[in-house]
């Protein structure tokens, strides 16, 4: 059955922690090449897993990241403990950041995580309040 | 653009072991902001940074860039090679500075990487 959950890949994501960040994207992209899913949707899940773990890495109080497998889909869910987007519709502006100034000189925080996020993905589903945000993204095989 | 041609004209050393010299690359990217690579770079793309980071490998891997040029004489520390070699990813440095390796790049014939559509 096409709803039918096949597999799910579960990762925990510490906040700050720029050495390691990345290490799951890289787990799932090799992952998905072993179960043979077509190299250009596994580059779509692939970019949109790093954006999200680079996210919980730079914003989040830390937290979680699913990657759940099924027939037709991918879905990909991101859920963290806060402190949540201020002001979501100004997040998916391409090129509005809050980040700092040490996460800039690491090459992140130019505003572009969550649009490429949407940009990326088949559907795009955000929310966010004061005890987190939660983000669940679909890819179609 | 083979990899050998890109080593000889910015004067580059390769500092992982592994090199395919033949290895072609018709386009080139080049950044600084591991977001824009993310958000524009394609597959088959020689890298061009300044920043000396694991995110770099780890932005190239995701991206199936296999190569990375690093500019302005920055070497990468042993940690970040050591990811490029377990992603069979080439990493060149070259003491040029970014606007001189991209320019002598592109008189050479490398075309830029501009594949995405503006949102403008």
């Amino acid at each position: 059955m096409a709803n039918d959950l096949l597999k799910r890949f579960s990762f925990e994501i510490t906040s700050n922690d720029f050495i390691t960040a990345g290490k799951s994207s890289s787990y799932i992209k090799s992952n998905l090449k072993s179960l043979g899913i077509d190299s250009k949707v596994i580059r779509k899940i692939a970019i949109v897993f790093y954006e999200a773990e680079i996210n919980l890495v730079i914003h989040s109080l830390g937290g979680k990241i699913y990657c759940d497998l099924y027939e037709d889909k991918i879905i990909i869910i991101s859920k963290d403990i806060g402190p949540g987007i201020d002001n979501v519709e100004l997040a998916m502006t391409e090129g509005y950041s809050t980040a700092t100034d040490k996460v800039r000189e690491l090459g992140f925080g130019a505003g572009m995580g969550l649009p490429n996020m949407k940009k990326y993905s088949d559907i795009f589903k955000i929310i966010s309040d004061k005890n987190g945000t939660l983000i669940e993204l679909t890819i179609f095989i | 653009m083979k990899i050998k041609e890109i080593i000889e004209i910015v004067n580059a050393k390769v500092l992982t072991e592994f090199c395919n010299e033949e290895k072609e690359f018709e386009y080139a990217f080049a950044s600084d902001l591991m977001s824009d690579v993310l958000a524009y770079a394609n597959d088959e793309t020689l890298l061009i940074t300044g920043l000396s980071n694991p995110q770099v490998i780890r932005t190239a891997e995701i991206m199936d860039i296999s190569a990375v040029l690093f500019v302005r004489g920055k070497v990468p520390n042993s940690d970040i090679i050591d990811l490029a070699v377990e992603n069979s990813l080439t990493i060149l440095a070259t003491d040029n500075i970014m606007f001189e390796t991209c320019g002598l790049l592109y008189k050479n014939g490398m075309k830029g990487n501009r594949k995405w559509q503006t949102t403008y």
